[in-house]
């Protein structure tokens, strides 16, 4: 049932598409769990127990892997043979660089001031330019062809979710 | 009226033998132990009925004293009674931030301290295991026989040095453990399936000495935990504490010897403990100089004291929520748990911060040890069919390993799902380079400096090659106790390496393994002093049994008879005060056998006396 060959997709049952039945996965994930978590095998073999841990933890990861969209989206380029995170090439386009470090230095000031709402106005404004991307890659990813442009926008959209998070870290800073 | 069962053509003739499970809730202020009887958890309690053991250990002159009787004899005795030892589980001298609020004689071993007591030096590990070894007995002596396994609660937020000590104290308290549960996600499953409730609920749990919260998810029989923070050196302990120095300060006292400061300690927590009823409390103390200390803490005065500590407790809450990914208003239900959590100002916080009151209807201090109980019954196999739910757990702390420039380089995120394997990979930074240190850590912060060390292993034996040419995959495993393992490959030439993370000071298998023999062997040594002590015991209400019998009823008995049972006496009167129960045990059975029909004869008279005078069909 775990076969180390299937992949997460299949795994779960569920088409290999950016798009994913949020709900579909969930229940997926829960039968799948309910079958190997450690829990059923706490009283069972040593061996066994093992296995538990490892089909478990698969289970897991791949769960991980499909919930998140920036994950999902490397993960079905990975699928292709295409490294999204690929170290020896960081790039990103210029404009798009320029424009986060201006909302970084935006969001320093914002919290030197203590200013919640400016913050809140920057985290809203990341979420709407991650949503865009997500849905141009909603194509992007079903065309087999445009497997670079994705990658592209993968990295974008990997580096809005980390301005985001910093953005939050300098919300939570302040309310503690 | 009781029905027989009868099983099904085709059912199993016998149903799987019920296991002997119980659940553990090890504190740092009182420790508890609960089973599931007849499908409802059920808190074991002493003689006495008192469910709580005072997680309090007293090394005394005559041997070691475990809760009430710890407790009663610590001021007088506070070097050697150890009261709150699960703060100092998997810690080490520099962790402990006041060692000086402490009577204890610490000894700084490295990794986790140690105690010198009048028993020689122990570790936490084996101070916990002594709480643990007199819950099992407890769990023995009402269960009917030994236990077959437990499920140990933790703080949510112990990191891997913490649950390995605790689980190491288990084993080493000679017990099976099944698994080791978070606290809050303990209570969660108590409130649950009590409730049958759906939705986001927060666990808001406040200890003698931790505090956790955590964010679960409940739907259809899973329970999801989605997020969990908190801080394990924060505790009622600490409320205490400042109740204890706002004392010192207001009654002018000279520095208190160890004595009286345990004893001022005491009164501090019962001052707290009032007021939780009463605008004001007083504390009253006569030290040993026979000055008196009179005192009166209101509740006005308690709660400036307690000010930043109840703040204290809020940032996680924040932060659990904020990785959650919710907001206060998303929570449905808000759960306290631990003793703490009855202070009024407490829950005020706690309605103030989610816009609601909380949830108080189970005990407080019993809620966790019954989600224990409940967990251990299904893990040992007791499984019914109304226990079809699932436990999704998750890592409190990222883990990581150290990279160039004392930076961490995170492998598992925080609030991952349990269990987790997750690879990284690594490769050389210089030429040549043979071998490659490991170094595994577990927190938040980004410099390794600011996060504890877990382990340091290395791989070596990596052939010659240019700088970054090798490809060393490193995998951490985390198993569902929340433990982990780290393993390290060269892919290009498959030498590997791997360590099971324990604390790097803390007890290696063979420790426990030795220590646990040791404790069999005087355990054998007690059996062997109460077997005797039975026998000899069972032996003299016998022979005080036959004697009178011969007295009484002698004339039923001819001469042979009679010199067989008193043959039998004799041999048993001489074997008595010997050490050989076997012996007295044979004695005992020849006795009776001497005697049975001398037994069944004065019987049968005396059913003939009451007979006597009636028809036996009316007696039916």
């Amino acid at each position: 049932m775990i076969d180390p060959d299937r992949n997460h997709f299949e795994l779960f049952g569920l088409p290999a598409t950016f798009r994913v039945d949020a709900a579909a996965l969930d229940r997926a994930y829960r039968a799948l769990q309910a079958e190997v978590h450690p829990d059923r095998f706490a009283d069972a073999g040593d061996a066994e127990r093992r296995l538990a841990m490892q089909r478990s933890s698969r289970v897991n990861e791949a769960y991980r892997a499909l919930k998140d969209p920036v994950e999902r989206a490397r993960y079905l380029l990975s699928l292709r043979g295409i490294d999204a995170f690929d170290e020896r090439d960081t790039q990103l386009a210029l404009p798009f660089l320029e424009a986060q470090l201006e909302r970084r230095e935006r969001a320093a000031d914002a919290a030197g001031r203590g200013d919640v709402a400016a913050l809140d106005a920057i985290l809203r404004e990341v979420r709407a330019e991650s949503g865009e991307r997500q849905r141009s890659l909603e194509t992007m990813l079903a065309d087999a062809d445009r497997g670079d442009a994705a990658k592209a926008l993968v990295r974008e959209l990997r580096f809005l979710a980390k301005v985001s998070e910093d953005v939050e870290a300098m919300l939570s800073s302040l309310d503690a | 009226m009781a029905l027989f069962q009868i099983s099904e053509p085709d059912a199993p003739a016998r149903r799987r033998q019920h296991k002997r499970a119980i659940g553990i809730d090890l504190g740092t202020t009182n420790s508890l132990v609960a089973t599931v009887r007849d499908r409802i958890p059920v808190v074991l309690p002493d003689d006495e009925g008192r469910p709580l053991v005072p997680s309090i250990v007293r090394y005394g002159e005559a041997g070691v004293e475990v809760g009430y009787e710890a407790m009663a004899k610590q001021a007088r005795d506070p070097q050697n009674t150890i009261v709150s030892v699960k703060r100092f589980m998997g810690r080490g001298l520099v962790d402990i931030d006041d060692d000086r609020r402490f009577p204890y004689r610490f000894v700084d071993a490295p990794g986790m301290l140690q105690i010198a007591t009048r028993a020689g030096i122990k570790s936490p590990v084996e101070i916990s295991a002594e709480i643990l070894r007199k819950l099992r007995e407890r769990a023995e002596s009402q269960l009917g026989g030994p236990v077959d396994g437990a499920v140990v609660t933790v703080p949510a937020y112990f990191d891997d040095a913490q649950r390995q000590a605790t689980k190491d104290a288990a084993k080493l308290a000679g017990l099976e453990v099944l698994r080791l549960l978070n606290e809050p996600t303990a209570a969660a499953i108590a409130y649950g399936l009590d409730n049958r409730s759906e939705g986001i609920y927060a666990v808001y749990d406040l200890g003698g000495g931790t505090f956790d919260i955590s964010i679960l998810r409940l739907s259809r029989g899973v329970f999801e935990v989605l997020a969990t923070n908190g801080d394990s050196a924060l505790g009622g302990d600490d409320f205490d504490h400042r109740v204890f120095c706002w004392a010192i300060e207001e009654g002018k006292l000279p520095p208190l010897s160890p004595s009286d400061a345990r004893l001022m300690l005491v009164k501090s927590r019962e001052a707290k403990e009032m007021l939780t009823g009463h605008d004001a409390a007083p504390i009253v103390v006569r030290l040993a100089s026979g000055d008196d200390v009179g005192l009166s803490l209101t509740v006005e005065t308690f709660n400036r004291i307690t000010q930043t500590l109840v703040q204290k407790t809020m940032n996680p809450v924040r932060r659990a929520l904020r990785d959650a990914g919710l907001a206060p208003e998303d929570v449905n239900g808000v759960v306290l748990v631990g003793g703490a959590t009855r202070m009024p100002r407490i829950r005020r916080a706690v309605a103030e911060f989610f816009g609601q009151p909380p949830l108080t209807n189970l005990n407080p201090d019993e809620v966790v040890a019954l989600g224990a109980a409940i967990q251990a019954n299904v893990l040992a196999g007791n499984r019914d069919r109304d226990d079809d739910w699932l436990l999704l757990d998750v890592i409190p702390l990222s883990l990581g390993i150290e990279t160039m420039g004392g930076l961490t380089e995170k492998i598992v995120p925080r609030n991952s799902t349990i269990p987790v394997a997750r690879a990284q990979e690594f490769t050389t930074y210089r030429d040549g380079q043979t071998a490659m240190a490991i170094h595994v850590v577990q927190g938040e912060r980004e410099r390794v400096a600011d996060c504890r060390s877990l382990a340091r292993f290395e791989l070596r034996g990596i052939p010659p090659m240019a700088a970054g040419a090798a490809r060393i995959v490193v995998t951490f495993q985390v198993d569902a106790d929340g433990l982990l393992s780290v393993s390290a490959r060269e892919q290009t030439t498959g030498i590997a390496a791997s360590i099971a993370v324990k604390p790097s000071y803390g007890l290696s298998d063979s420790d426990i393994a030795r220590m646990l023999r040791e404790s069999f062997e005087h355990a054998a040594d007690d059996a062997a002093t109460r077997v005797l002590a039975e026998a000899r015991v069972e032996a003299d209400q016998l022979v005080e049994i036959v004697r009178n019998a011969l007295a009484a009823d002698g004339a039923l008995l001819n001469d042979d008879e009679r010199a067989g049972i008193e043959q039998a006496i004799g041999q048993l009167v001489a074997r008595r005060d010997g050490d050989d129960a076997a012996a007295i045990r044979a004695g005992i059975d020849a006795l009776n056998r001497a005697s049975a029909d001398f037994a069944a004869r004065r019987m049968d008279r005396s059913v003939h006396r009451a007979l006597a005078g009636k028809r036996v069909d009316t007696l039916v």
